[in-house]
């Protein structure tokens, strides 16, 4: 069969699934963009020139871009986990928004509290806040049945209501839409004091946060047990029933770390760049996660690849806003989706279909 | 406050809130009745409400703004189609992607043609029909004569009697519950779950319409979670129109009660909430058991 299978030309390779198909679909999302741009009289290649040298061509251009990422590789990263257990979380945005109100509530609270402590305390307040979040709907799907993604959407709405309740009539600086600063040693220090010429972007240490998130994650879902559950879990509830794996609480396990990485997400807002929590500071962050996810094929290392590639065209779009409506980037991002779980499944039925002929004619 | 409620203003807010939920709702109940969910509802009524506003725009006519947003719904919930039933992806995120896509063509279509990034021009709404026993109020023919609300009051009882009391129900729910055993009979699977999911483009973009109408514009991410609450409305309803329907009419008077109420003390961030927390406690089964249809998200792949 191993041998067997070496007759497709690589195309089982996951090199060629895991790089080849989401290549494809960003190339074919900015052909259909490209269209959008044609239609409105304008020309593709001088907006998507504009786009890269935008956001690629200075440092300032990069921070932005990273800035733009780092909520995404945590989102991507709390997607991606609950995929591993077979989840479907939806609810990264009310997660991230419980995560960072949490944040700001305990950094304005906490005055005078070292940056050593602080740091982590806030970080931990932001993990809290996302995992309860997640906890809720993976408590309701272990205990009650309930499906996780209409519970999930339902929580999103959900923390947006009730953290506007209290941004608004509880923790509010008069007249605005936010809350008062937090501590001054919880903030997260930013790449430009380092790198003066990423002056004036708010790209942070959050960044790197999410990177050592990305190598936590990858080790557990790869290199431990737990991990090990997580998958099977995953792949097949019945076979890890069997197998003596406790699957009530690897659901519920898997649903509050997926709501604590997005929790993090917060930080890059709260710690990093306004000191204080706004509301409606995320549009659609949460569900770009899932977006994210699937482009990097719900590995840590494709979430930050593709990450970045969201990332760019977040900023991206601000770059091209003169030249053409900022909302093509919105129409990118959406096609990439499409794209990607399209091609996913026709790349496995060619695949099959290929098998399938190989083994009626490699009978003789 | 009594009289407040008991106002007909007051009833009128209520159907006023109630339509497009219903509407979308009921499209959910269509989708997901042939196995398809249909997250992509909130993106089809944005789609609806800005194809209604174009076609009335150009035209002056609400009535092809109406079958503009039809044709809009269509076009949405066959990009649906195509990614669910024809190449049998994720359902669940092919929805999110429509939604988002939704939000930034409206959005870029909306600045080329009325060079505005956040509401259109205004246009006309739709004319109202006088009624023999209600002309005498002009509240209640501002509701009740308004064609949208009767059609959605004959939606909500033609589909109810569609899906338990016709043949063509009855297939569209073997699809849902059970598709192999459909196909085995011959009953095509595609078909049908084409059929449910255009059925739902149709009405949700109905349901975009009124919002246009209602509003005499259109305005930047306009659905507003609509679409969510229509979904949610569809599972308190449990996946019956008029489940559904009476679903919607609850949060509406729920809605409405709370801009009734604004001001004596109840925040309005409590009362939104209400939909959402009906949905999670019915899902959890609290009050009665849930179940969706048993094929419900899943793609059908032929053996």
């Amino acid at each position: 069969m191993a041998k067997k299978k070496s007759a497709f030309g690589g195309l089982e390779n996951p090199l060629t699934q895991n790089f080849l198909v989401p290549l494809l679909a960003v190339i074919l999302s900015f052909i259909v963009g490209g269209l959008f741009i044609l239609i409105i009289g304008k020309n593709p290649l001088e907006v998507y020139a504009a786009l890269f040298s935008g956001t690629l061509g200075s440092p300032y251009g990069v921070g932005q871009l990273l800035f733009k990422s780092t909520p995404l590789i945590f989102t991507g990263l709390s997607v991606a986990l609950c995929f591993q257990a077979g989840l479907f979380n939806i609810g990264a945005e009310g997660q991230l928004q419980v995560g960072a109100f949490l944040t700001a509530i305990v950094g304005m609270k906490t005055f005078g509290v070292p940056a050593l402590l602080e740091i982590p305390l806030l970080l931990t307040a932001g993990m809290i806040g996302g995992g309860l979040w997640g906890f809720i709907p993976g408590y309701l799907k272990a205990k009650f049945g309930a499906h996780e993604v209409i519970n999930t959407i339902m929580l999103n709405f959900i923390a947006a209501a009730l953290v506007s309740y209290f941004v608004t009539n509880v923790f509010n600086v008069p007249a605005t839409v936010h809350t008062p600063p937090i501590s001054p040693q919880g903030r997260l220090p930013r790449f430009d004091t380092f790198i003066p010429a990423m002056a004036g972007s708010p790209v942070n240490f959050s960044l790197i946060v999410a990177f050592i998130a990305a190598l936590l994650l990858w080790y557990y879902i790869w290199h431990t047990r737990y991990g090990y559950e997580v998958r099977v879990v995953g792949l097949n509830v019945k076979a890890a029933e069997y197998g003596g794996i406790n699957v009530p609480k690897n659901i519920v396990l898997s649903m509050t770390f997926g709501g604590a990485l997005a929790g993090l997400a917060g930080s890059n807002f709260v710690m990093g760049y306004k000191y204080y929590f706004e509301e409606g500071f995320s549009v659609g962050t949460g569900f770009m996660g899932i977006a994210v996810a699937l482009l990097g094929n719900n590995h840590p290392l494709g979430v930050i690849f593709s990450a970045l590639l969201f990332g760019m065209l977040d900023y991206g779009g601000l770059v091209i806003n003169t030249m053409v409506p900022k909302e093509l980037v919105i129409i990118l991002q959406a096609v990439v989706i499409i794209f990607v779980i399209s091609s996913n499944k026709m790349f496995k039925r060619f695949l099959m279909n290929l098998l399938k002929k190989k083994a009626a004619s490699g009978n003789d | 406050m009594i009289e407040n409620i008991l106002s007909i203003a007051f009833l009128a807010q209520t159907i006023r809130i109630t339509v497009p939920y219903a509407l979308a709702s009921i499209g959910g109940v269509f989708s997901e009745r042939g196995g398809v969910v249909n997250i992509a509802l909130e993106g089809i009524i944005l789609n609806g409400a800005f194809c209604a506003t174009v076609g009335t725009y150009y035209t002056g006519n609400p009535f092809v703004g109406i079958i503009c947003a039809v044709a809009g719904g269509l076009i949405t919930a066959l990009i649906h189609a195509l990614v669910t039933i024809n190449v049998k992806a994720d359902q669940i995120v092919s929805g999110i992607a429509i939604n988002l896509f939704a939000v930034g063509v409206t959005k870029f279509v909306l600045q080329i043609v009325f060079h505005s990034s956040s509401n259109s021009d205004r246009i006309p709404g739709l004319p109202h029909l006088k009624l023999p026993l209600i002309s005498s109020s002009p509240v209640l023919t501002q509701v009740f004569g308004n064609p949208l609300v009767l059609l959605t009051i004959l939606i909500v009882v033609v589909s109810h009697f569609v899906i338990f009391k016709t043949r063509f129900g009855l297939r569209l729910r073997s699809v849902g519950e059970n598709p192999e055993a459909a196909d085995t009979v011959g009953i095509s699977v595609s078909f049908y779950r084409y059929c449910g999911l255009l059925t739902s483009g149709a009405l949700a973009a109905l349901a975009g319409a009124w919002l246009a109408f209602d509003q005499h514009s259109f305005t930047d991410g306009m659905s507003a979670g609509r679409g969510f609450i229509a979904l949610a409305a569809m599972i308190v309803g449990k996946w019956t129109p008029l489940g559904a329907a009476s679903a919607c009419l609850l949060f509406g008077f729920a809605e409405s009660l709370q801009i009734q109420l604004q001001g004596v003390g109840i925040p309005t961030q409590f009362v939104q909430m209400i939909p959402y927390i009906a949905t999670i406690v019915v899902l959890a089964g609290f009050i009665g058991r849930a179940t969706p249809p048993a094929a419900d998200g899943i793609p059908y792949e032929k053996e």
